[in-house]
């Protein structure tokens, strides 16, 4: 399975770095479609699912960031109550461990969308394929 | 072999006996010729009569660099310049140069110090020393050159660069020793691999480095891929050049000719002197310069001396390998720290790189320690707690290397404040602000 690629990069907790850099982002024309923060006081990490991956990456780096690549599955929910439990069970009952999620409501063709990192990618990939739950191909998270 | 027996294997008592004479008289000699020291001492009020004892030198005050460039460029010679015969000057990357001048009789101690120490390193008249040390204002080139003549070597002057050139002379004219700094001899190593040549092929016997910080590792690396002995040189422009100490074939120290240059250990912090086997500033004053006589010069290495008798079997004064610069020394919660230490642990950690900003603060009464690293493209992460890993490991390496608490900080790449000349700014004191 081809996995969706997820821009991990590394920012000290200080005023104006997350502009500074979905400003270089925003100069190049890319879109971004998810984001999430994970900080402690000092510094973090933001993770961004965006159209364009390696050539964000690239322009990052020129800026003197550092940027790594993460697999990440996306996963089509209900906007309803219970529509992340559902999926959430599916990973549970195979005692998959979840690294992190973070989800964002869609408008266009599915209702809500979220965004999985696990221990074991393959492991639970397999089993959310064989479930009911509707996996979305990169091309189709990087065109929306 | 020893080149000078008698001086090399001197007791105790005797060497102290000839050290304090020439004490004497070259803190009289300086007194009367120069007007920097006639000054100082007046202002200060010690008179070359006050030097009964070898502990009386501790009443002089100490020369500096800072002294030596204000005087410069001739302000310190102690002879017209006339008979001054040759000039010297340090790299001055950090302002003017200092000047060192010497006499006939100054080359020729020069010559008998390096004549010493080659004799330690099994080199004679038989020898072919091929010198790539830089022959120019540099004290290298020149130093080992009238040591090499001193023995009666045939001494290849060929100065540093053109590898491929040293390479072919090293084969032609089956040179037995060679002088390189140690980044210019790993250099001529890769260059000697590339071209397959090895160590059996050549005919070296012995290999004296200098004029740049090592580590052991670094000796090592230089013995395997020349598979030949490698020997420390130790010395400084300002007080005669390479030759100032020199290792036997022991290697475990260097034999400093305490007859020319009297060595102290000093506390750079407070100034006072220090116990033999104890680590602390190395002080030097020459003892037989006529050109230029330094009293109390503040060498800012550190390393420590001891008297034994060696295994070679001299009784000269040993120094050990220089293990940092007192500039860089840093009190803290009275512990020495030293930079070097900081970089060492940075190393241990991996994907971490040695690109760091220590910062100093006294909030209250304690003392407190930053260290801001910046974070690399190696260090692994997908999320925050692999990063507070990577940061705990970083601290207890600094913790095992230095015995005190850090805080830790990663931040993001090239934010270290460097300086124009590219350098990063180390240290951050702000602790008396």
């Amino acid at each position: 399975m081809e996995y969706l690629k997820q821009l991990s990069i590394f920012l000290e907790n200080k005023e104006g770095r997350m502009l500074n850099t979905l400003e270089i982002i925003e100069k190049i024309g890319v879109n971004i479609r998810a984001l999430s923060l994970a900080d402690t006081s000092e510094f973090g990490l933001l993770r961004l699912i965006v159209t364009e991956p390696m050539k964000v990456k690239e322009e990052l780096e020129k800026n003197n960031y550092i940027v790594k690549i993460t697999d990440v599955i996306a996963v089509a929910m209900d906007d309803q109550p219970g529509g992340l439990t559902k999926i959430l069970r599916i990973i549970d009952e195979e005692n998959i461990n979840l690294e992190y999620l973070y989800a964002f409501v869609e408008q266009q063709k599915y209702d809500a969308i979220v965004i999985l990192r696990l221990e074991d990618m393959e492991k639970g990939a397999e089993k959310l394929e064989k479930s009911d739950a509707k996996i979305i191909a990169p091309e189709e998270i990087y065109s929306i | 072999m020893m080149w000078d027996e008698k001086i090399e294997c001197m007791s105790l008592e005797d060497m102290k006996e000839l050290q304090l004479k020439r004490l004497q008289d070259v803190v009289k000699t300086a007194f009367d010729e120069v007007p920097y020291y006639h000054k100082r001492y007046t202002e200060e009020g010690i008179f070359p009569e006050d030097i009964q004892t070898l502990e009386d030198i501790e009443k002089l005050p100490f020369t500096t660099k800072t002294d030596l460039r204000a005087s410069y460029p001739f302000g310190l010679f102690a002879v017209p310049q006339k008979e001054i015969i040759e000039i010297h000057t340090s790299s001055g990357t950090t302002g003017k140069p200092t000047v060192s001048g010497y006499t006939k009789e100054d080359l020729d101690t020069w010559g008998e110090i390096i004549a010493r120490g080659f004799t330690m390193m099994g080199i004679d008249e038989n020898d072919i020393i091929q010198n790539t040390h830089g022959y120019g204002l540099f004290t290298g080139g020149f130093g080992v050159h009238y040591g090499g003549q001193k023995i009666g070597a045939t001494v290849v002057p060929i100065s540093t660069g053109q590898t491929l050139r040293q390479i072919e002379l090293m084969k032609d004219f089956k040179s037995t020793m060679l002088i390189f700094t140690p980044s210019y001899g790993l250099h001529i190593a890769e260059e000697l691999k590339e071209q397959n040549i090895k160590p059996s092929d050549l005919n070296l016997k012995a290999i004296g480095f200098g004029s740049e910080s090592w580590t052991e590792e670094m000796r090592q690396q230089i013995e395997n891929k020349f598979n030949t002995p490698a020997y420390n040189i130790y010395g400084l422009t300002e007080v005669m050049g390479p030759g100032v100490a020199m290792e036997c074939s022991e290697q475990n120290g260097l034999h400093l000719n305490e007859d020319h240059f009297y060595p102290e250990i000093i506390d750079p912090n407070t100034m006072k002197q220090l116990p033999e086997n104890t680590s602390g500033e190395l002080v030097l004053t020459t003892l037989t310069r006529v050109g230029m006589p330094l009293i109390r010069f503040r060498t800012r290495d550190i390393t420590k001396i001891h008297h034994e008798t060696c295994g070679c079997g001299r009784t000269l004064v040993k120094m050990d390998k220089i293990t940092g610069r007192s500039d860089d020394m840093l009190k803290i919660k009275g512990v020495s720290v030293f930079p070097s230490q900081i970089e060492k642990a940075l190393l241990s950690v991996d994907g971490v790189e040695p690109h760091y900003q220590i910062i100093l603060t006294r909030p209250g009464v304690l003392d407190q320690i930053e260290v801001k690293v910046e974070a690399s493209p190696n260090l692994v992460f997908d999320n925050v707690k692999e990063l507070v890993g990577t940061r705990d490991k970083i601290a207890q390496a600094i913790h095992d290397e230095i015995g005190l608490r850090v805080n830790v900080n990663l931040v993001e790449p090239k934010t270290i404040d460097r300086v124009d000349s590219g350098k990063a700014v180390r240290v951050i004191d702000k602790r008396n602000e």
